[in-house]
């Protein structure tokens, strides 16, 4: 174990930021876009970012993507099985 | 016309059970046959009176009506034996594989059929996840041998396309035999399969049992969807389904009487196995694994599936993709003096393509006019609709009449006048820029004309293009054209915010030559232009030179007065290929913003532009100045002061420019090309050079003292070294040429500002072509170890594989024409699969987008809500809007804003 280099990705440049939404601002977010969970982007529970964040289906992530547009672009995506 | 108005909720899809087909039935059909010998339809046959006419003396005997009103009528065919429906076979295997064949239950334990229910009834779970669902229910089932509700076990099964089934059983002793399943022991097994077991399986128990898969009746189309023709000798052509039709009814007949007959099992099956034959073909004549149905004539049948399948088919040909009325189509020729938002339309096509205009107390007497010119006499009218909604044909004889009856609340359909929208259209239709509204303009002569300036956009020329014109009907289809669609509001092109309408070849040729340093016109010469170009001026300027007494206008002041008068905009253009000869102009600018005119006028140059105020003050006109592409001052009007100032500006300089152009006298000969003696000799040198260096790296290599390049290898590093040296001498020979021919030759002016070309034409033209090349490579195919037999094997020189010494003009000997047609091919050859493979990735990107739209919270959402962004492009910007990409340029606000205090004081 003491001999396994630790790997985190979000330590990686190329990948953005993640977050798992709390309860209060999955139900803003849903609200904001007047949306269902099911109209949501998805995203795997075998995703690593979503696994380096033990994120459970159903959880909501919010993705803080650097981009050439807008600057700072934030995403949503839900848990899903898969 | 009375129609019913109703909206359509939803659409969903299931299968018919043979009870729907028995009740949508007007008849059983029994009778292999269609007409009688007298020519009528036969009673129980396939052209039965009771599923519709297409006789026009007839009438339906299921409606009553004739075979115009009559929508047709479905019968059916009782089959003696079911068959299975080629259409569901896979999924009928499917389903034989995960249910019980004992009590018909899915293979699944109670607890897995709970856990699977919940998964499936979670937030309304999307059509992609239930179908994976179901593949994993599938999965899951087939391995199960021994059914968890009853214990039975289970034997594997086997399909083979495409409609016959087979169970491997075994018998006592433990031996495996091969067990044929009829259609009849396979629908009884899917009968048992319980209704709550089926969302399982992905069927919704409702509308889709999966006996109905297998087939106890046929549905029969009605005669209008199969109508037989008749030819010019009088003979009676039958629609293929028809034929199929009578083939199924005839083995269905004799199926029957065998089995009433007794007749042993052997020949049952065999005739069983001809009627599913003719089933399967019936629905699909391309099925894999049986031979295709054929006419006598040996050409297969055109089934169901064909019908609808494919390019030809109902859903590509008739569906997404529908012929129109009020359209016209014809060859394209340039007008220049009509505006880029109008469209030249022959009278001819003025005079059948109508308007409906509404009879109100303001055009009462203009339309009365139209009606007695009839449809013959331009302006006139082809159809008048009365407040009935009754249409009129106009005729020489009725005119008269209805002009008198003409009233508040009738509708003219008058002939195409000046000024009507309409959209024009050339194919292929790759960007929205492909349809533009335009103003009509009815002129004499038997072409659309377009405006020079609109030929990017449509991507047309008039080597023989033909483009399509469309007459919007509705006032709102004509507010929505004139808003959304005209030319003006797409100079600038979505795809890099910059004009993709602007002055084009001559137009660019043009400006330069008016705006060029020491061009000057006399009174005569600027009044003229002036004229031409449809500029309104009060007064001219103040000459800016006398000379002999003469006054003369210099080119750019003329230019000036086309321009708005607070412009202000400085950029380095084309002609700017010395930057030591524009920085100090451009350092003058930056630092002081508003400088003199006497200073701006001793650092003035044709490389650098700059307008102060709507003054041309330095620089001369060229591509960068209102190209297409990269178009700045055309980009700033359409920003600064609206599309139409844009449209204005464009007509007026376009026009400027080919008065300037036609009366200074343009053109190219081969005498542009020529070069002295001298320019040649030094070409010469730089060949044999360029020859002696090649030959040297051959050396080097053969001794194998040539170093490899990382990541090369030996014959890698020799081929790029040599292909670096003949495209140095190319480029070097270029520059000789370009130095010998200067800014008073027509071809280089056109190369520098941008009209047309590029100098490696001219290089090409005047010094030499240089190295051919296939794939980036110097040429080495044909001959083996040499391209052509004049030269050795094993040949490395550079003639040898495809330099090429000559220049157009000198002319190519006979291996390096060769040569050319070898490396002029792979270009060939590659715009053909490129268009081929971008048409299809079209098609693709289309099918996968056309539904997505910015919702009114600028998320971008499927038509059922799903978000793809949740911003559109990230940043919510129109990028037709945007600067470059960018939303604001933030630099030219500050110039702007710092210009105005400084201009204050
Ligand atoms: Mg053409
Ligand atoms: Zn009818
Ligand atoms: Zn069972």
């Amino acid at each position: 174990m003491t001999a396994k280099k630790t790997f985190t990705i979000f330590d990686q440049e190329l990948v953005p930021e993640h977050r798992i939404l709390s309860e209060e601002e999955k139900e803003e977010l849903l609200k904001r876009y007047r949306v269902k969970l099911s109209q949501l982007p998805q995203i795997k529970a075998s995703d690593p970012a979503v696994q380096a964040l033990g994120a459970k289906p159903g959880d909501v992530i919010e993705i803080k993507r650097k981009s050439p547009t807008a600057g700072v672009y934030y995403y949503y995506r839900i848990v899903v099985e898969d | 016309m009375h129609s019913m108005k109703k909206v359509i909720g939803s659409i969903e899809f299931g299968i018919l059970s043979p009870q729907e087909i028995r009740k949508m039935s007007a008849a059983e059909i029994t009778v292999p046959d269609t007409y009688s010998e007298d020519g009528y339809p036969i009673d129980g046959g396939l052209m039965d009176r009771r599923l519709g006419v297409i006789d026009p003396n007839l009438r339906c005997e299921t409606c009553g009506a004739n075979y115009k009103e009559c929508p047709g009528h479905f019968g059916h065919i009782e089959l003696a034996r079911p068959v299975i429906h080629v259409g569901f076979a896979k999924t009928i295997y499917r389903i034989l594989e995960s249910t019980c064949r004992e009590c018909g239950r899915i293979r699944l334990t109670d607890e897995e059929i709970e856990e699977y229910m919940t998964k499936f009834n979670v937030n309304e779970a999307r059509k992609s996840e239930i179908d994976a669902l179901v593949t994993e229910v599938y999965k899951k089932a087939r391995e199960r041998m021994v059914c968890p509700h009853c214990g039975a076990p289970q034997y594997q099964i086997k399909f083979e396309r495409p409609t016959i089934y087979w169970e491997i059983r075994r018998d006592e002793e433990g031996n495996e035999y091969r067990h044929r399943m009829m259609p009849s022991e396979i629908r009884d097994r899917l009968e048992k399969i319980p209704d709550k077991d089926l969302p399982l399986l992905g069927l919704d128990p409702e509308k889709s049992r999966p006996e109905w898969m297998v087939l106890t009746v046929l549905p029969v189309p009605p005669v209008t969807v199969r109508p037989s023709i008749t030819l010019e000798s009088g003979i009676r052509a039958e629609d293929d389904l028809t034929h199929k039709l009578v083939d199924i009814i005839r083995i269905n007949a004799r199926l029957k009487q065998n089995i009433e007959a007794g007749a042993p099992q052997l020949i049952i099956e065999d005739l069983w196995d001809l009627l599913q034959y003719h089933v399967t073909t019936y629905f699909d004549n391309e099925t894999s694994g049986i031979p295709p149905a054929k006419h006598k004539s040996g050409r297969p049948l055109k089934t169901l599936a064909q019908r609808l399948k494919g390019k030809e088919g109902r859903f590509r040909k008739n569906l997404s993709g529908k012929r129109v009325n009020f359209s016209a189509r014809t060859v394209i020729s340039p007008d220049p003096m009509i505006s880029i938002n109008e469209v030249g339309v022959p009278l001819v096509v003025a005079m059948e393509l109508t308007v409906p205009e509404k009879v109100t107390e303001f055009n009462i007497e203009k339309l009365r006019k139209m009606i007695l010119n009839g449809p013959e006499k331009y302006p006139g009218a082809n159809y008048v609709i009365d407040p009935q909604g009754r249409r009129i044909r106009l005729m020489e004889s009725n005119k008269e009449n209805i002009a008198n009856m003409l009233d508040i609340g009738w509708t003219v359909e008058r002939h195409l006048l000046d000024g009507d929208i309409v959209l024009f259209n050339r194919q292929p239709s790759l960007h929205r820029m492909s349809i533009m509204a335009h103003r009509v303009r009815v002129m004499p002569y038997k072409t659309f004309r377009l405006n020079l300036a609109v030929c990017p956009p449509y991507n047309a020329d008039f080597d023989g293009d033909e483009m399509n014109l469309h007459v919007p009907q509705t006032e709102e289809a004509q507010a929505e054209a004139r808003i959304l669609m005209e030319v003006q509001n797409h100079i600038l092109s979505p795809r890099y915010g910059g004009p993709i309408i602007g002055g084009i070849q001559d137009h660019i040729s043009g400006g330069y030559l008016l705006t060029r340093e020491g061009s000057y016109f006399t009174k005569y010469e600027v009044e003229q232009m002036l004229m031409f170009a449809g500029v309104d001026v009060k007064e001219l300027p103040k000459p800016d030179k006398v000379e002999n007494g003469i006054e003369y206008w210099s080119g750019k002041t003329i230019f000036s007065l086309l321009l708005p008068k607070d412009l202000t905009i400085w950029y380095r253009n084309k002609l700017c290929d010395d930057p030591s000869q524009c920085e100090p102009i451009e350092k003058l600018i930056e630092e002081k913003l508003v400088p003199s005119e006497e200073e701006i006028r001793k650092v003035a140059t044709d490389g650098f532009v700059y307008i102060h105020n709507g003054k041309l003050l330095s620089g001369a006109i060229d591509k960068k100045a209102y190209g297409r592409e990269d178009g700045k001052i055309l980009d700033i009007i359409v920003r600064e002061y609206g599309v139409e100032r844009a449209r204005q500006f464009l007509d007026q300089v376009t026009k400027l420019a080919i008065w300037v152009i036609t009366h200074k006298g343009f053109t190219t000969g081969i005498d542009d090309e020529d070069l002295p003696d001298e320019a040649k000799a030094r070409i010469r040198e730089i060949i044999m050079e360029a020859e002696k260096k090649v030959q040297r790296l051959i050396e080097a290599y053969k001794n194998g003292e040539l170093e490899p390049l990382p990541g090369k290898t030996l014959e890698e590093t020799l081929e790029s070294k040599i292909m670096a040296v003949l495209s140095e001498a190319r480029d070097n020979a270029g520059k000789v040429a370009e130095k010998y021919l200067g800014m008073n030759n027509h071809t280089v002016i056109m190369a520098k500002t941008g009209a047309r070309g590029k100098i490696l034409n001219i290089t090409q033209m005047a010094a030499m072509l240089g190295q051919q090349s296939i794939r980036g490579k110097r040429l080495y195919r044909g001959y083996r170890n040499r391209v052509l037999s004049h030269f050795k094997p094993g040949d490395l020189g550079a003639r040898a594989k495809g330099f090429i010494v000559n220049s157009y003009k000198s002319g190519l000997s006979p291996q390096e024409y060769f040569f050319h047609a070898m490396g002029g091919r792979e270009g060939l050859v590659d715009t053909a699969v490129r268009t081929a493979q971008s048409g299809y990735m079209q098609r693709r990107l289309i099918n996968a987008l056309q539904d997505l739209k910015v919702d009114y919270d600028g998320t971008v959402r499927d038509p059922t809500g799903i978000i793809v962004q949740f911003r559109y492009g990230e940043d919510g910007v129109d990028p037709m809007k945007s600067w470059g990409g960018k939303t604001v340029d933030v630099d030219r606000v500050i110039m702007r804003t710092l210009i105005k205090i400084r201009e204050k004081g």
